[in-house]
């Protein structure tokens, strides 16, 4: 690592990347024939291209946003970007078929220590494509489908056309039309009707190379009366030029059904992580994303639940973690559109270093959702007077029988906390991971254990050498 | 020590040939440029219980923040020896490990972190030479939770979120068994007490190590219904104007602190 990337993310534990051995690689840029490249080379249906050849034109006539931060939107240079990288024959379901340097990256990254001890599936993604993809035998005897997108396109066309793009569609902002033209990789997840998956499953993202692009597209289906947790987990190399992470996540529960999404991004600080993720709720189910964002540059990422039928439930816990020279942009979006519905977001950030985020949320009652509850609580927490906080919350409640609970607070931590924890022995950083392992509290009891002692480690790791 | 000894010596030797836990030589503190204790001087040795009494603004708390290191307390005159080391040269962090405690008069909440979880890294961080293994920990808690008539579901609570000021109380009496001190300082433990809790709290203070020193700072003698002093200070406006054994702790009660102005001495 040159001493300008130490110097620009400090001490990231993932940082170290691999000799670079791609089986296939795209030129930088993109253009119409990139995006039918990609197509090509994955022997796609006519109609998957041009959905492709269409989003790439809506992508290139869609102004950048100008909100969230324009200033690191428009540094982003599309052309030094490689949309597509290959590094494996194809997707293994043993972990011995992958290729040597790529197994040894997830055994570092311990997937599949993991795996064995704690999850009912994996998938794991390098660069651009799926490179291993298991699910444990019992939920395949019980039709559980758990493949990366593009197998779930070449098994499941019918599937995939019906869906693909109908809850995140192309054109609904320029990101997403991005992942459309070049989408790669991905999670394709089907629950059968009624069965309960008791074991998470476990989608594992990793980019290795310089100046990458991940578009991973992931769509996740529970049929009626079933229920999932499906995790991914998110790192990359510490590099001085920056990578791109652009995904679309689109859910769909069905009546009665619950998906929980769990996300623990942690990109290394070069990663742009640009993500549309959205789910569509039907009656008297449950969606709840569960989203960690610690690492990034740049993270603009609000999980979305449409409350579309009678008794449907979105709960949205976040957290967002900002240092030296990131903007974690995130928060959440429900739309209830039926009566009966609930919604409950919970969005906590901490900044330190100049770090900044913000909660930007947006919650809309429609005349006919009557009877609705929405709740939502922000908690921002600052450890320094350098570090910034902003909340945007909007409300667009256009039904009187609605009850709507707001809370938004920003605190400090006090010298007061710092000087009870230490005369109990603890360091001024002990202290302080202690403080902010509290607050996230409400966040990580939500994740299974396993994770949530190594997200507990990773934020008192980030404490180290930070008090001065 | 042999008394001809007395004097020859510097202090922190002195405090290390006899049994001397604290020692407080012609203490000055000031707090945002105010001067709150004006030369105060005292020792304890082990197995002692030393009670400071003064009304509220005496300067009692200042003396137990400063003893702890409150980074707000600046000592501008004056020493203190803790088992023969200066404790200027110790941190906040290092004076818990090298067995000082605080029971604070007003604890501090720290939402989402659990008091089991809290107990047990505040016992690792503190006991590194004895440290009691998982087991050892879980029995040592039980029986002090039992003194103070705590239950387990106490231990899955936040650390003095939404706590009442007698859970607060309890909880400081829990940490100071567990945590094993060789000074115990309890600030005001026994305001806002009901009975019962303060019977609990006096019999956790009183199950401490014989060879624990302790200074129990209060502004009234109820406490000391119940932990019996050795010896007795009347702190006020920042100095020691009066000591004593447990006898002066009833005068007190009895007769106020006006006797004891200097004007009036």
């Amino acid at each position: 690592m040159s001493q300008d990337a130490r110097d620009a993310v400090g001490d990231y534990r993932y940082g170290f990347h691999d000799p670079e051995n791609a089986t296939i690689r795209f030129d930088f840029g993109l253009s119409e024939q990139v995006v039918r490249d990609i197509s090509e080379l994955k022997n796609e249906p006519q109609w998957m291209t041009d959905i492709r050849v269409k989003a790439f034109k809506h992508f290139i006539a869609r102004p950048m946003p100008d909100w969230g931060n324009s200033e690191m939107l428009n540094s982003i240079d599309f052309e030094k970007v490689c949309y597509y990288l290959k590094s494996s024959k194809g997707s293994e379901t043993d972990w011995e078929e992958v290729p040597e340097d790529i197994k040894n990256t997830f055994e570092r990254l311990g997937i599949p220590d993991a795996e064995q001890k704690w999850l009912g599936g994996v998938t794991a993604q390098y660069e651009s494509e799926v490179v291993y993809h298991s699910i444990r035998e019992d939920l395949e005897e019980q039709g559980v489908v758990f493949l990366d997108m593009d197998s779930g396109l070449r098994e499941y066309e019918d599937v995939v056309k019906q869906y693909f793009g109908s809850v995140v569609p192309y054109s609904d902002n320029k990101f997403s039309a991005l992942n459309t033209a070049v989408w790669s990789g991905g999670s394709f997840l089907i629950i059968p009707e009624g069965v309960h998956v008791e074991m998470p499953v476990q989608a594992y993202f990793r980019i290795n190379a310089k100046n990458m692009g991940q578009f991973e597209r992931t769509l996740i289906i529970a049929r009626p009366g079933s229920s999932v947790h499906y995790i991914e987990g998110c790192t990359a190399p510490t590099y001085s030029s920056d990578s791109l992470h652009s995904a679309v996540v689109e859910l769909i529960a069905e009546e009665g059904a619950h998906i929980r999404y769990s996300t623990v991004q942690n990109w290394s600080a070069n990663v742009y992580n640009l993500v549309t993720k959205r789910g569509v709720a039907y009656r008297n189910s449950t969606i709840e994303w569960v989203d960690g964002n610690i690492g990034s540059r740049l993270t603009m990422k609000y999980p979305a639940v449409i409350l579309k039928e009678e008794g449907a439930h979105a709960e949205v816990i976040s957290v967002a973690y900002s240092g030296e020279g990131q903007h974690q942009d995130a928060g959440s979006k429900v739309h209830h559109l039926a009566p009966n519905t609930s919604s409950r977001i919970l969005a906590k950030s901490i900044s330190k270093n100049g770090g900044r985020s913000s909660y930007r949320g947006l919650v809309k009652v429609s005349p006919k959702a009557h009877n609705c509850k929405v709740s939502v609580v922000c908690d921002a927490l600052l450890l320094d007077e350098d570090s910034r906080s902003d909340t945007y919350p909007t409300m667009e409640v256009s039904n009187q029988s609605c009850v709507v609970e707001h809370e938004a607070s920003v605190s400090k931590v006090s010298g007061e906390q710092l000087f009870y924890l230490m005369s109990r022995g603890h360091t001024e950083e002990e202290a302080m991971g202690m403080i902010i392992n509290g607050f996230f509290e409400p966040f990580t009891k939500e994740l299974p254990l396993e994770y949530a002692s190594e997200l507990n480690k990773l934020l008192e790791m980030e404490m180290e050498g930070s008090i001065g | 020590m042999h008394s001809l000894m007395k004097g020859i010596l510097a202090p922190h030797l002195e405090n290390m040939l006899t049994s001397c836990v604290l020692s407080i030589s012609d203490l000055h503190v000031s707090v945002e440029g105010t001067v709150v204790i004006k030369g105060l001087s005292l020792e304890i040795q082990k197995g002692e219980v030393h009670a400071i009494m003064g009304r509220n603004g005496a300067g009692k708390s200042t003396l137990a923040n400063v003893l702890m290191g409150h980074p707000d307390y600046e000592i501008t005159q004056g020493s203190i020896h803790f088992n023969g080391t200066p404790l200027d040269e110790l941190e906040v962090f290092e004076r818990a490990r090298a067995g000082m405690f605080l029971s604070f008069q007003y604890p501090q909440a720290i939402p989402g972190v659990q008091v089991g979880t809290f107990l047990r890294k505040s016992v690792q961080a503190v006991r590194k030479d004895d440290c009691p293994n998982n087991r050892e920990l879980r029995d040592e808690m039980k029986a002090a939770m039992k003194i103070l008539g705590v239950d387990n579901s106490f231990l899955a609570r936040y650390v003095n979120d939404g706590f009442s000021g007698g859970e607060k109380k309890r909880l400081e009496i829990l940490q100071m068994l567990l945590l094993k001190p060789k000074l115990a300082m309890l600030d005001e433990t026994d305001s806002g007490l009901d009975i019962d809790a303060l019977r609990m709290v006096a019999d956790g203070i009183n199950s401490i190590s014989d060879d624990a020193a302790c200074l129990v700072i209060t502004h009234y003698q109820r406490l000391l219904d119940h932990v019996k002093p050795s010896h007795v200070h009347v702190m006020i406006d920042g100095r020691i104007v009066k000591e004593g054994g447990s006898e002066l702790a009833i005068q007190v009660e009895d007769k106020g602190y006006d006797w004891l102005e200097p004007t009036n001495a």
